[in-house]
């Protein structure tokens, strides 16, 4: 049998798994450049050919960058930003998703059909009435600069509908029969049921916050609200090119969504397969 | 707790679910909703719980008006085709979630919860996921679910459909004894006529939104109020001829004259439906009723299932085992007192 198993192994088999190893290879090798990257000295990375493997493991690069720009600060106010993100868009989105999917109201259709219509607008259009919101709601230059413009989500709305509307009516009814209010039955039928894709949307919802970029630069500028990319870019511009620092700095940035990827590997990737989300 | 429902009607659209349905449900019965797929039986159903409005008419719990309380305050057990039962709870959380909502104390919801999971049987799985158990398992929570809080009225929407013959019967026997040791007053929908005439105080039959008949199942099955609940009853369904009265007999079309004492009183002329069901026709050697010619027989056992020509027309009768009838062979049927009607045949109102 175990013969058997091994002569089954097809060239089309062969061929796929070194298709994907090369692709892994091409993902992967930037991650790698970067860290190796950190560990360099300012001459070694700039040797031609490359230095795959660096000489020393020591952390001087990561130590010179920490003391060149505050990137604990900017740590702590992408943390912040994130979270508040992340909160106020899954709560708006639970309870868009559920009127959208079980209440009746007039022109819910409609509605519906028109935040669809305003996802297909890219967001660098709508950067300027943003920008106008922020400054005249007074908050430019502070933290909730980058929390108020994305406290709602149709997209993440559409997807949570999808769920919600796959969750049987008869339940809805039951929970009615049982005294259930829609608040209630909202809460505790629907969204822990809903655990599995909720799940999927605050993990997309996290990583797309603490990578974004462009928001940050545009709608704040003092340093000490300055988020990790948009810090690690004022880091370049501020302080000359030292590819060995920039790149410890950039090491240090992504490891917490690695830690967040690995633990939740599993969870992102059904969610992706399963509602053929973008990430 | 006596529930009246007084010239109920709902509309959806342009199609009218059930009309001017009105009824009287004695307090502590166990009633079927009875009659064909679409004929505003679970409607109705969903109309008595509150999960749909009534477009006119009155529902009275006892002597409360409560056509216009929402679901949550009507104080109704509902069980669903398919359970509904909550996924992500345990059997003990599902069981509790009504009295959660009612504020009860844990101590005493979960007594409540464990007498009620004794009730139905399912007092070793409280700690199960739905997805863990069987159809019938499903059904008996929910039915523990529906009873916890102490409703009123207890409604079962198609209750059994989901369910393997077997166990089909053992729940419906299970049904009839939880409601008789709980007195609750229950209503049931089912399109089953045997599951109906076998549990039930009293079955309402419905056709197109219409009650046809409510009485007790002997009676229905006896005394037809109409053609159409003389053909929904009864198995094999009961035979239909038709004819025109004539000379105090009926003249089956293409087919002999049908003797009978009590077709004298009809009209001559008149246009009837002559429905006999199979077991109230017997093979007599004097003269019967009427002659027939045998086509063909299905030994089963006790005795034999016959189609018989009365002219065109065929009938299924019952004939003994011990008779040798061969195809072709001519039978003098005599028609018993019980299972013979005689019905309108335009209007199928019953003239006899």
């Amino acid at each position: 049998m175990q013969t058997k198993h091994k002569v089954n192994i097809s060239i089309s088999t062969i061929v796929i798994y070194v298709l994907l190893s090369l692709g892994a290879l091409v993902m992967v090798f930037p991650f790698y450049w970067m860290i190796t990257g950190a560990f360099k000295t300012a001459v070694q990375i700039q040797m031609f050919p490359p230095l795959w493997i660096p000489t020393s493991f020591a952390l001087d690069n990561f130590q010179t960058a920490l003391s060149m720009a505050p990137f604990a600060t900017y740590f702590m106010n992408s943390v912040i930003a994130m979270i508040g993100c992340v909160s106020c868009c899954s709560f708006t989105t639970i309870l868009g998703a559920f009127a959208f999917s079980r209440l009746d109201f007039p022109g819910k259709n409609i509605v519906f059909g028109l935040l669809l219509g305003l996802m297909m607008v890219p967001f660098e259009m709508i950067v300027i009435t943003n920008y106008r919101t922020i400054i005249d709601l007074g908050v430019y230059n502070t933290i909730f600069a980058l929390i108020v413009p994305f406290t709602s989500s149709i997209f993440y709305m559409y997807i949570l509908k999808g769920f919600f509307d796959s969750v049987p009516t008869s339940l809805y009814y039951a929970a009615k029969i049982d005294g259930c209010s829609d608040w209630k039955y909202l809460w505790k039928v629907m969204v822990p049921l809903a655990k599995p894709s909720l799940v999927t949307i605050i993990l997309l919802n996290a990583i797309a916050t603490w990578n974004s970029f462009l928001w940050p630069m545009l709608a704040v500028s003092d340093p000490s609200v300055r988020t990790l990319p948009f810090g690690l870019y004022a880091f370049v511009s501020e302080g000359g090119a030292h590819t060995e620092l920039m790149m410890a700095a950039s090491t240090m940035i992504v490891v917490p969504m690695i830690i967040l990827f690995m633990f939740a590997r599993k969870q992102i990737v059904n969610g992706v397969a399963r509602g053929g989300l973008k990430g | 707790m006596k529930i009246t429902l007084s010239h109920i009607t709902k509309q959806f659209a342009q199609t009218t679910a059930v009309s001017d349905f009105t009824a009287e449900i004695e307090s502590g019965h166990l009633i079927a909703l009875l009659g064909p797929s679409g004929c505003g039986k679970s409607t109705m159903l969903n109309m008595i719980s509150g999960i749909l409005p009534v477009t006119s008419g009155q529902i009275l719990f006892d002597d409360n008006d409560v056509t216009d309380l929402s679901a949550n305050r009507r104080g109704v057990g509902l069980v669903f085709q398919n359970y509904a039962l909550y996924p992500h709870m345990t059997v003990m959380q599902n069981i509790c979630f009504p009295l959660e909502l009612q504020k009860v104390a844990k101590a005493e919801r979960m007594e409540r919860a464990m007498a009620m999971a004794k009730l139905v049987h399912v007092e070793e799985l409280i700690d199960r996921k739905p997805s863990q158990l069987s159809g019938g398992q499903q059904q008996r929570v929910a039915i523990a679910r529906a009873l916890v809080k102490n409703p009123n009225v207890l409604l079962l929407d198609e209750p059994l459909s989901n369910l393997d013959a077997r166990l089909r019967i053992e729940m419906r026997e299970e049904i009839r004894r939880i409601q008789q040791e709980t007195k609750i007053t229950t209503i049931f929908v089912t399109h089953d006529q045997e599951e109906a005439m076998s549990i039930s105080d009293k079955i309402v039959l419905m056709k197109l939104g219409v009650l046809q008949q409510m009485d007790v199942p002997q009676n229905l099955y006896d005394s037809p109020a109409n053609c159409f609940v003389a053909d929904f009853l009864g198995n094999p369904p009961i035979n239909k001829t038709t004819g025109v009265v004539k000379d105090g007999g009926i003249q089956l079309d293409n087919g002999p004259l049908v003797h009978d004492d009590r077709f004298t009183n009809l009209k001559d002329g008149q246009r009837v439906t002559l429905s006999i069901r199979a077991e109230a026709a017997t093979v007599t050697n004097e003269n019967g009723n009427v002659d027939c010619v045998v086509d063909t027989t299905y030994i089963m056992g006790k005795e034999s299932l016959a189609y018989v020509k009365l002219g065109d027309q065929r009938i299924r009768i019952y004939i003994p085992a011990d008779h040798e009838f061969g195809e072709g062979s001519t039978l003098h049927l005599k028609l018993g007192k019980r299972g013979v009607f005689v019905f309108d045949e335009t209007s199928g109102d019953r003239l006899i």
